[in-house]
């Protein structure tokens, strides 16, 4: 029946829910939803079952908190560049690790990538240095399997929990994100980029 | 799973979790908050609860062990709040400086088990700075003069140490005995204490 002091939950997990904040609501309202998560998580702690898995159990409520937070955005809509066209694969680029693009994703910056071309228009390859605006023009449903397999690490069994859907429904969600992710945030080996 | 943070992003996880314990705080959602300080006895834990300081503890009993037993028989609902320790850690560092004789802080000695402890840690506070009792006298003062043993227990089993002064009782030979913190740390304090009173004898 112990349980470990929250401090440590909010040590262990507090990065991953924030990121998983971040790639579902942006880096400005990630904030809010991730005070907003461990608050709800504190007051329901000491009851929560002791062989729960936390980190599953603090997504589902940061899912929820997201979810509050959009609706609010929506009530004061921030406008969001339109989602760029993506431009094919160079010809010998090497694929990208699904799992190491969600957690650069959900790190705010784009260390190791750069960008398309066409994409790549902005004064400093802006998109580049600020995910967000693409991962944010992704459907909430892709962006949400994205933070909860590819940056939370759940499976996806639990992310169809999550979801309220189907295992392969939260699998193609998960991919469709990914794929257009990928078509914005090319890899190009760093030896290359010079 | 994932990489680690780098400095911005460890310095905005330092202020997030801040602005939790203020929240969580503010909303009656934090039972029990802690804090570290830094002393002349060595790094000092400090924890307390709505009705004040609940524990004092040195570095040598574990302070992680320290906050998991906190956690167990008190609340898990326990977070890193300096704040909240403010005023405790203030007046523990003039005490350890000599610049004061007594705490007027709030306690709360619900981690003290049973009627008898309860009164030695009340008899505790009635033993003056710079001053000393023997076992045995604090015994008979909690109303069971045969229980010595149990004195050298319930001082043992202080919550509160230096807070509530356990380090004032001594052995009848005149050896300091026994201590939470180490012999180490209650010589320190008994010094400090006999020096402070000496500097007010001079002073007056």
């Amino acid at each position: 029946m112990k349980r470990e002091p929250f401090e440590r939950v909010v040590e262990r997990h507090g990065p991953t829910v924030l990121r998983v904040c971040r790639a579902v609501v942006g880096p400005v309202a990630a904030d809010d939803a991730w005070s907003e998560t461990f608050l709800a998580a504190m007051r329901a702690y000491p009851a929560l079952a002791p062989d729960s898995d936390v980190e599953a159990w603090l997504v589902t409520i940061a899912h929820r908190k997201a979810i509050d937070q959009i609706r609010l955005m929506s009530r004061n809509p921030t406008p969001v560049p339109e989602l760029p066209d993506g431009s094919d694969p160079p010809d010998g680029a090497p694929d990208r690790d699904d799992v190491e693009l969600g957690h650069t994703i959900a790190h705010g910056h784009a260390a190791g990538f750069s960008g398309a071309d066409e994409v790549g228009l902005g004064p400093n390859a802006d998109h580049m240095l600020d995910p967000w605006p693409a991962v944010l023009a992704l459907p909430l449903r892709q962006r949400q399997a994205v933070a909860y397999h590819h940056v939370a690490g759940l499976p996806y069994t639990e992310v169809a929990a999550i979801l309220g859907c189907s295992v392969v429904a939260a699998r193609r969600a998960a991919s469709d994100g990914i794929t257009t992710l990928r078509r914005i945030f090319q890899p190009i080996p760093t030896q290359e980029l010079s | 799973m994932i990489e680690l943070l780098d400095g911005d992003g460890t310095d905005h996880h330092t202020g997030l979790r801040a602005r939790l314990a203020r929240e969580a705080g503010e909303s009656g959602l934090l039972d029990v908050a802690y804090r570290t300080i830094d002393t002349r006895l060595g790094p000092l834990l400090l924890a307390a609860t709505s009705l004040g300081l609940v524990r004092v503890a040195f570095a040598v009993e574990g302070h992680e062990e320290v906050l998991t037993d906190l956690a167990a028989r008190i609340s898990p609902r326990l977070m890193h709040a300096p704040a909240r320790l403010d005023g405790a850690a203030q007046q523990i560092d003039e005490y350890l400086h000599g610049d004061r004789q007594r705490f007027d802080l709030g306690l709360d000695f619900r981690l003290a088990s049973g009627a008898f402890r309860h009164n030695v840690l009340a008899h505790l506070q009635t033993i003056a700075y710079g001053s000393t009792a023997s076992y045995a006298a604090v015994a008979l003062a909690a109303g069971s003069p045969k229980a010595v043993r149990a004195v050298g227990t319930a001082c043992a089993r202080n919550p509160l140490p230096v807070v509530v002064p356990c380090h004032r009782v001594v052995r009848s030979d005149g050896s300091s005995g026994q201590y939470v913190g180490g012999p180490t740390a209650k010589q320190t304090l008994l010094r400090l204490e006999s020096s402070g009173v000496a500097a007010q004898a001079t002073s007056t």
